[in-house]
């Protein structure tokens, strides 16, 4: 939804923006983010001024007081400044009828760009409230499958399962959920270190008496899994759960050596 | 006063400000047909004519299409191409000899003695002849990027990156 500014302003766009060599599409887009992004409206400021600087450079030089020119020729076309009442021939009312006239036609022209004004700051109200409601929507949907968890974690058929740390890691901890009825456990593995590159953590279902593990899944993309939740289906008679850390890909049988976390059913 | 106020007071047929905006233009105007016209007299009067078309036109600005410098820098080349082509019976922007600020940059003696060609070569230093060509296509000239790839016969993601490299070398010169 946001936009990389840096990104943006490095491609080369704002540069023919100033030089007006964009379409018209594109002078919009250009226009929306500049508003949006002070550092951009920023930016295109400063690359118009190089080229000011470039183009002054190349000037021969207005002459002294050329604006006068312009001046005098704009006052042949249209009363450019404000003339002085030349005769008394003409009736004030003619006077009044054309000020009012001029003053109508201004306040319609002023009107027509007020219009169009709003209706550019419209557009850019409905994009922006388009945005906040996705991000209201990806809220929304982020709380209820919060809730769609803690509702789970609540069950009644739940028990809850405290995995603690063992020799290669004594202060790793983690937590299991185990959903009998629904053959499921979710593992909260919040208390285990990230694991090294090219490894993984495997969960084990283990029977006790003689000791068979079981392997249930892997605690895959650890890293990128912010709440440290994992979903794995057990149908097995757990008498206890085991994490141990694996190669990627996981493991035949557990390397005990790599055990992390173990806690026993009923404890 | 801001420039956006400027702006809209002119448009609103404000004269003060529209001597305002004429005295923060006029050399860049100027400059801009100097480049394509490379004829200092002509060029002073050609834009006076562009001022006054900017008065005339006032109007029709939109700032949803554009910087306002741009839009009279457009009506300037404009202006300009028109002299040239009038001229020379070409009717083509694309017949225009697009190296004129390559020629300036370097001959700096035969050319257009009133240029402050010292200003335009410090600006200029250290910039590839290929850099100074696309700030003439592109500032001077009024190529827009299709038409600037097409020339060059370069994508356009070339020319965009290309000119960002160009134009901030002039700012590093400008420090």
């Amino acid at each position: 939804m946001s936009m990389d500014v840096k990104e943006y302003i490095a491609s080369g766009i704002l540069e023919l923006y100033v030089a007006g060599a964009l379409s018209p599409e594109e002078n919009l887009e250009v226009q929306h983010y500049a508003i949006q992004y002070p550092e951009i409206q920023k930016e295109i400021e400063a690359i118009e001024n190089a080229v000011l600087e470039l183009t002054e450079a190349a000037s021969p030089k207005m002459p002294e007081n050329s604006f006068a020119k312009i001046k005098a020729e704009l006052d042949d076309v249209i009363p450019f400044t404000p003339e002085a009442s030349k005769s008394s021939g003409t009736p004030w009312g003619s006077y009044l009828g054309w000020a009012a006239s001029v003053l109508l036609a201004l306040g319609l022209f002023w009107m027509y760009t007020e219009n169009n004004k709003l209706k550019n700051e419209i557009e850019l109200t409905n994009q922006e409230k388009q945005s906040l409601e996705d991000i209201l929507s990806d809220t929304q949907a982020e709380i209820t499958s919060k809730e769609l968890l803690l509702q789970e974690i609540r069950d009644k058929d739940v028990s809850v399962i405290a995995l603690g740390g063992q020799a290669v890691s004594p202060s790793s901890y983690a937590k299991a959920y185990w959903n009998k009825e629904e053959q499921k456990v979710i593992i909260d593995a919040q208390g285990l270190p990230e694991p090294p590159e090219g490894f993984t953590y495997q969960v084990w279902s283990l029977k006790l008496d003689p000791l068979t593990p079981t392997s249930i899944g892997l605690l895959d993309d650890f890293a990128s899994q912010d709440n440290k939740l994992f979903t794995l289906e057990n149908a097995n008679e757990s008498e206890a759960f085991g994490i141990t850390l694996e190669p990627e890909g996981g493991s035949e049988t557990p390397t005990l050596e790599q055990l992390y976390t173990l806690g026993a059913v009923g404890a | 006063m801001n420039l956006d106020n400027l702006i809209q007071q002119f448009q609103k047929k404000d004269s003060a400000a529209f001597e305002a905006l004429y005295h923060m233009y006029a050399e860049n105007i100027c400059g801009v047909i100097n480049v394509i016209v490379k004829d200092a007299e002509r060029s002073q009067e050609l834009c006076q004519d562009v001022f006054v078309k900017v008065w005339e036109k006032s109007d029709q600005y939109d700032a949803s299409k554009g910087r306002f410098f741009t839009w009279i820098l457009n009506i300037a080349r404009n202006a300009a191409i028109d002299e040239v082509r009038s001229k020379t019976h070409k009717n083509q922007k694309k017949n225009l000899p697009v190296d004129s600020l390559v020629g300036i940059f370097e001959n700096s003696e035969d050319l257009n003695s009133k240029m402050d060609t010292i200003g335009l070569q410090s600006l200029l230093k250290g910039l590839k002849e290929k850099c100074i060509l696309l700030i003439d296509m592109l500032y001077f000239k009024g190529y827009t990027q299709k038409e600037a790839a097409k020339e060059l016969n370069t994508p356009i993601g070339t020319i965009k990156t290309r000119i960002r490299s160009c134009i901030s070398s002039i700012r590093k010169n400008m420090a």
